[in-house]
C-alpha cells in the first residue's frame, strides 16, 4: 500500500517534469538567443541592423544590413497566403459544409498527410522540377525566385489553415445554421451570412498560424528562393529571406565572431515575427471561443 | 530501472574494452574545402593504423587556424596561406606553423552548355561579378541577362574566387548564393543564362567551363600555376611533425592520399 502510494508520487513526479520540460527548453532557446543575438549592436545600431540595405558580412569592413532578408521574408510569405488562403480555407469550407461523409472521409487525411511531406521533398520538388518549368513557361531568367519559393511555401501550409479553418467551422453550433434555415435562408446564404461570420476569427487564427508556418520555414525557401541579398522588386527575382541566410551561413561563420552574433540576431527577428504571430492568433481564437460560448 | 543500469554499465565497459588506451589522438580544424580529403584520408589512413584517433572538424580556415594558434587542434586545414598577423600571433603563443601543401584546387568559371560563350577574360569575369557586364551580348553572346551565380560569402572557395578572381571587390547582391559547388553546378546546367563558378571535380552535364584569359582549367593547368584561378591547399603542423602526426602527413602527400584528393575532386600534387 506505502509503495502504491510511493509510485503514484513518483509518476507524478515525472509527469511534472516532462510537462515543466517544454517551458524550460523555451526559456533556455530564448535566452541563448538573446545572449549570442545582443552582442552584435555593440558594432552597429539596432537600426542600421534592421533598416540597412546591404548584407555582407564577411567583407572588411562587413556589412550587416538585415531589411532585404527582412523583405524577403515577408515578400515569399505574403506570395504563399495567395495560395495558402483560397486553397486551405476553401477545401475547409467544402470538406464542413458540402462534401459528403465518403469524400471528408478521404480528402482529410490526404490533405493531412500533406502536411507530413519533409520540406527538404518539397524544396528538392522546386528546385528540381518546378523551377526550370517556370523557367521556360515564363521566359524569366532563373526560376529560383520568390514566385517559386511563395508556391511552394503556400503548398505547404494549406494543410494548416485548412485543418485549423475546418475546426473552427466545425465549433460553429449547429442551432446556428438551424436557425438561418428556419428564416428562410438558403445554403449559400447561410454560408456566406452566418456560418463564416461566426467561424471569421477562427479562420483569422488559421491563416494567422499559416503565416507563421511559411515565414518560419527553412530549406524549401533555401533550396528554391535562389539566396541573392536584394531588396525584392518582384516576384520573378531571387531573394533571401531570413531563414535562409541563417541555415546557410551558420555553418561556417567563426564562433562567437561578429558574423555569428549577426546570424542569433536574425534568428531573434525571426522569433520576435513569429511570437507575435503566435500570441495574435491565440488572442483571435480564444475570443472566438468565448463568442460561441465554448470554454476559453 | 535496474536492467536499464545493467545495460548502460555494460555498454560502457565493452566501450571501453574496445576504445585502445594507447591511441594518439590528433584533431585536425579548418577549411571546408580541405575537409572531404582530411576526412577521407584520416579515414583511410585509420583503417591501416589502429593506434591512431584521428577527429576532423570543418570551421572554415581562418577558425582552423585560430585553434591551432590556440594549441587546441593539430592540424589546420587552410584553403589559403596563413596571414603575417596569424603567423605573429601563433610565435607569441609559442606555435610554429609550418606549411604542407596536400592537393590543389582549381576554380572553373561554368556556364551552361548552350551559350555559345567559350572564353572570356579575368577583367570580363571581374565586370559580370561586380555588376558591370550584365547582358552576354556584351561578351559576344546572345542577347540574354547573365544570371550570376555565386557561393555563399562564407564559404572558403568563395573566398578564394573574391581574392583571386573580383581582387576583394563585392559580388553583385543581386546575384544567387548557392549553399555548394553541386548546387552551383546543377543551377547553371539548369539556366541557360547563369555563370558560376566551381571546383574543377564538379562540372557536370549541362553545364561547361570556360578559358580564363585562354587557358582551360585542366589538371595540367593548374599544376602548373598557368591557369589563373588556381591555389594551393595547405595543411598547418606546428613544427616539423613527428610520429602518428608525421606519418597522416606523409601518408596525404604519399601518391594514396594524392589519390584520394583526387577522388575528391582536387588536383593532386602528381
Amino acid at each position: 500500500m506505502i509503495f502504491l502510494r510511493f509510485k503514484e508520487k513518483v509518476y507524478k513526479w515525472v509527469f511534472t517534469v516532462l510537462a515543466f520540460a517544454s517551458l524550460a527548453f523555451l526559456v533556455g532557446i530564448i535566452i541563448v538567443l538573446f545572449r549570442e543575438g545582443l552582442p552584435i549592436f555593440r558594432k552597429v545600431s539596432l537600426l542600421s541592423f534592421l533598416f540597412g540595405r546591404q548584407w555582407y558580412p564577411t567583407y572588411n569592413p562587413p556589412d550587416f544590413g538585415i531589411l532585404p532578408l527582412i523583405l524577403a521574408s515577408i515578400w515569399v510569405t505574403l506570395g504563399a497566403l495567395f495560395i495558402c488562403v483560397p486553397l486551405g480555407v476553401g477545401s475547409a469550407l467544402y470538406l464542413n459544409e458540402l462534401a459528403s461523409f465518403r469524400q471528408r472521409s478521404i480528402l482529410k487525411p490526404v490533405i493531412e498527410i500533406l502536411a507530413s511531406i519533409p520540406s527538404i521533398v518539397y524544396g528538392f520538388f522546386g528546385m528540381a522540377i518546378l523551377a526550370p518549368y517556370l523557367q521556360n513557361l515564363l521566359h524569366i531568367p532563373v526560376g529560383l525566385c520568390a514566385f517559386s519559393a511563395s508556391l511552394i511555401l503556400g503548398i505547404m501550409a494549406t494543410p494548416t489553415v485548412c485543418s485549423i479553418a475546418e475546426d473552427a467551422l466545425s465549433y460553429v453550433p449547429r442551432a446556428f445554421r438551424e436557425a438561418s434555415f428556419a428564416v428562410g435562408a438558403n445554403r449559400w446564404q447561410t454560408l456566406t451570412k452566418v456560418v463564416i461570420p461566426a467561424a471569421g476569427s477562427g479562420i483569422s487564427t488559421a491563416i494567422i498560424l499559416g503565416m507563421s508556418r511559411a515565414i518560419g520555414e527553412t530549406m524549401t525557401v533555401l533550396m528554391v528562393a535562389g539566396g541573392a541579398a536584394v531588396i525584392p522588386h518582384s516576384f520573378f527575382e531571387p531573394v533571401r529571406p531570413m531563414t535562409a541566410a541563417i541555415a546557410a551561413e551558420m555553418g561556417e561563420a567563426p564562433v562567437g565572431g561578429d558574423h555569428y552574433n549577426a546570424l542569433f540576431a536574425i534568428a531573434l527577428v525571426l522569433f520576435m515575427i513569429t511570437f507575435i504571430f503566435n500570441i495574435v492568433a491565440e488572442i483571435i481564437s480564444r475570443r472566438f471561443r468565448i463568442k460561441l460560448g465554448l470554454s476559453g | 530501472m535496474k536492467n536499464m543500469l545493467k545495460i548502460v554499465f555494460l555498454g560502457l565497459a565493452v566501450l571501453a574494452m574496445f576504445r585502445p588506451c594507447y591511441a594518439e589522438r590528433i584533431v585536425i580544424e579548418g577549411s571546408t574545402t580541405v575537409l572531404p580529403i582530411a576526412q577521407a584520408a584520416a579515414e583511410e589512413f585509420m583503417n591501416n593504423e589502429s593506434d591512431a584517433n584521428i577527429t576532423v572538424r570543418g570551421g572554415g580556415s581562418g577558425v582552423g587556424i585560430a585553434s591551432f594558434i590556440d594549441g587546441t587542434c593539430d592540424i589546420a586545414d587552410s584553403s589559403r596561406a596563413i596571414k603575417d598577423t596569424e603567423v605573429d600571433k601563433a610565435v607569441t603563443n609559442g606555435r610554429d606553423p609550418k606549411a604542407h601543401v596536400v592537393a590543389m584546387d582549381g576554380i572553373a568559371i561554368v556556364v551552361n552548355s548552350s551559350n555559345p560563350v567559350s572564353a572570356l577574360t579575368k577583367k570580363q569575369i571581374k565586370g559580370i561579378y561586380t555588376g558591370a557586364i550584365s547582358n552576354w551580348s556584351q561578351l559576344g553572346g546572345p542577347n540574354q541577362k547573365i544570371v550570376v551565380i555565386s557561393r555563399d560569402t562564407s564559404s572558403g572557395t568563395f573566398e578564394a574566387f573574391a581574392t583571386l578572381a573580383l581582387d576583394g571587390a563585392k559580388v553583385r547582391p543581386d546575384a544567387l548564393l548557392q549553399a555548394s559547388n553541386q548546387a552551383v553546378v546543377s543551377t547553371v546546367a539548369r539556366t541557360p543564362g547563369a555563370i558560376g563558378y566551381a571546383g574543377l571535380g564538379f562540372i557536370t552535364e549541362g553545364s561547361k567551363a570556360v578559358t580564363v584569359d585562354g587557358v582551360m582549367p585542366t589538371k595540367e593547368t593548374v599544376l602548373l600555376g598557368k591557369y589563373a584561378f588556381s591555389r594551393p591547399l595547405f595543411m598547418y603542423t606546428n613544427g616539423s611533425p613527428a610520429g602518428v602526426l608525421k606519418k597522416f602527413i606523409d601518408f596525404v602527400k604519399s601518391p594514396e592520399g594524392q589519390k584520394i584528393a583526387e577522388e575528391q575532386g582536387f588536383v593532386g600534387l602528381k
